[in-house]
């Protein structure tokens, strides 16, 4: 049940994803070094544009290949169709989307 | 002389269910020449399908120990599970009796992918030439041995999941086109394998080049549609 555009979106989203999964990895082990500390991370994330800006991609780009891809499943295995499988395609990805942003706001902003 | 040894062949029969029949054992004997002794001496109402016994119509496709076969192209001493077979309509598709099952959704599906001629001249036109030597013709030539025979549409999980999706053969057949220098439906070839059916659904396990009896390659014409169509998408955003 993918088209041309949600095969694209679902592409592109994996493009995205791969090099910021690397980038969280590596600055996970280079920032564990010597001990992390609930505070040490949230002095190094809180008020920061760039973190915020990549996470958020990230949270974006996982809702949209999440979505698509469990669309598929539901479809194939599952006999889902028509509306009702548009419905749960937003509805999955606006859940991650929401997920997502919470957890980034919350170590970002608050 | 010694008796021959006999088989025990179980037919899949629909909704009446399996039925299993003592054939008697040849040399060099086929899938289809099993399924044939069977109607001619045993049940006449034994329905099936076959033409030209040698590969080439593509006609006599059926399931043979769970796996799509040619049948006369498939020695029975290939696929024997001791002396036992089990022979079946073809998969994803619907049974009208027996072992003969309705193919026009697959070629149905051969018209929606437009895998069909698109010209641009008349008769009065020159012929366009063909470069034999070009990639694309070689790209065209890959798949022009097809017999239609829907062995890659049985194999297919993607069409036992997704009754939309278009399957190897009619996917296959777009591609072909698609490099062929004499067709000029180039644009309504990439919409129509980019719709809800198209070849965006292939998981490219290759079940359908894995079992095609010709060895031909539908997984990477698919490939190639993808691509294809990936291009035109940044090209055009369609
Ligand atoms: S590779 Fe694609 S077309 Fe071939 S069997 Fe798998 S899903 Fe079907
Ligand atoms: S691609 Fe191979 S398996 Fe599929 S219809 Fe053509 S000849 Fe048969
Ligand atoms: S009978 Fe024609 S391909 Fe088998």
């Amino acid at each position: 049940m993918l088209n041309l555009r949600l095969y694209m979106l679902q592409r592109l989203t994996a493009l995205l994803m791969a090099p910021l999964v690397i980038g969280h990895l590596a600055v996970m082990i280079y920032a564990i070094q010597g001990g992390l500390s609930a505070a040490e991370i949230l002095s190094r994330t809180q008020g920061s544009v760039a973190w915020f800006l990549f996470y958020g991609g990230f949270v974006l780009a996982v809702s949209i290949h999440g979505a698509i891809g469990v669309r598929v499943v539901l479809h194939e295995w599952g006999g889902m169709k028509g509306a009702l499988l548009d419905g749960a395609t937003w509805l999955l990805g606006a859940g991650l989307l929401w997920l997502g942003a919470h957890a980034v706001w919350a170590v970002t902003f608050t | 002389m010694t008796a021959s040894p006999t088989l025990k062949v179980t037919i899949e029969r629909g909704p009446s269910g399996a039925e299993v029949f003592d054939v008697p054992q040849y040399d060099n004997q086929t899938v289809l020449d099993v399924v044939s002794w069977v109607q001619q001496n045993v049940d006449p109402t034994l329905s099936y399908r076959f033409a030209c016994r040698v590969g080439m119509c593509g006609s006599c496709a059926m399931m043979v120990n769970g796996v799509p076969r040619w049948t006369c192209r498939t020695h029975i001493s290939k696929v024997l599970d001791g002396n036992a077979v089990t022979i079946g309509p073809l998969r994803n598709l619907p049974v009208i009796k027996d072992l003969a099952v309705d193919m026009d959704p697959f070629f149905d599906k051969w018209v929606a992918a437009e895998g069909i001629h698109h010209g641009g001249l008349t008769r009065d036109d020159p012929i366009a030439p063909v470069d034999e030597g070009s990639a694309e013709r070689e790209a065209a030539n890959a798949a022009i041995e097809c017999i239609n025979c829907s062995v890659c549409y049985a194999a297919c999980d993607t069409v036992a999941g997704n009754p939309d999706y278009l399957g190897p053969a009619a996917l296959q057949r777009a591609w072909t086109l698609l490099n062929d220098a004499k067709d000029e439906g180039r644009q309504t070839i990439l919409d129509a394998v980019s719709g809800k059916g198209g070849c965006h659904n292939c998981h490219s396990i290759g079940s359908c080049t894995a079992y095609c009896p010709n060895e031909l390659d539908p997984l990477a014409a698919i490939a190639g549609l993808k691509r294809e169509t990936a291009k035109s998408f940044f090209k055009r955003g369609r």
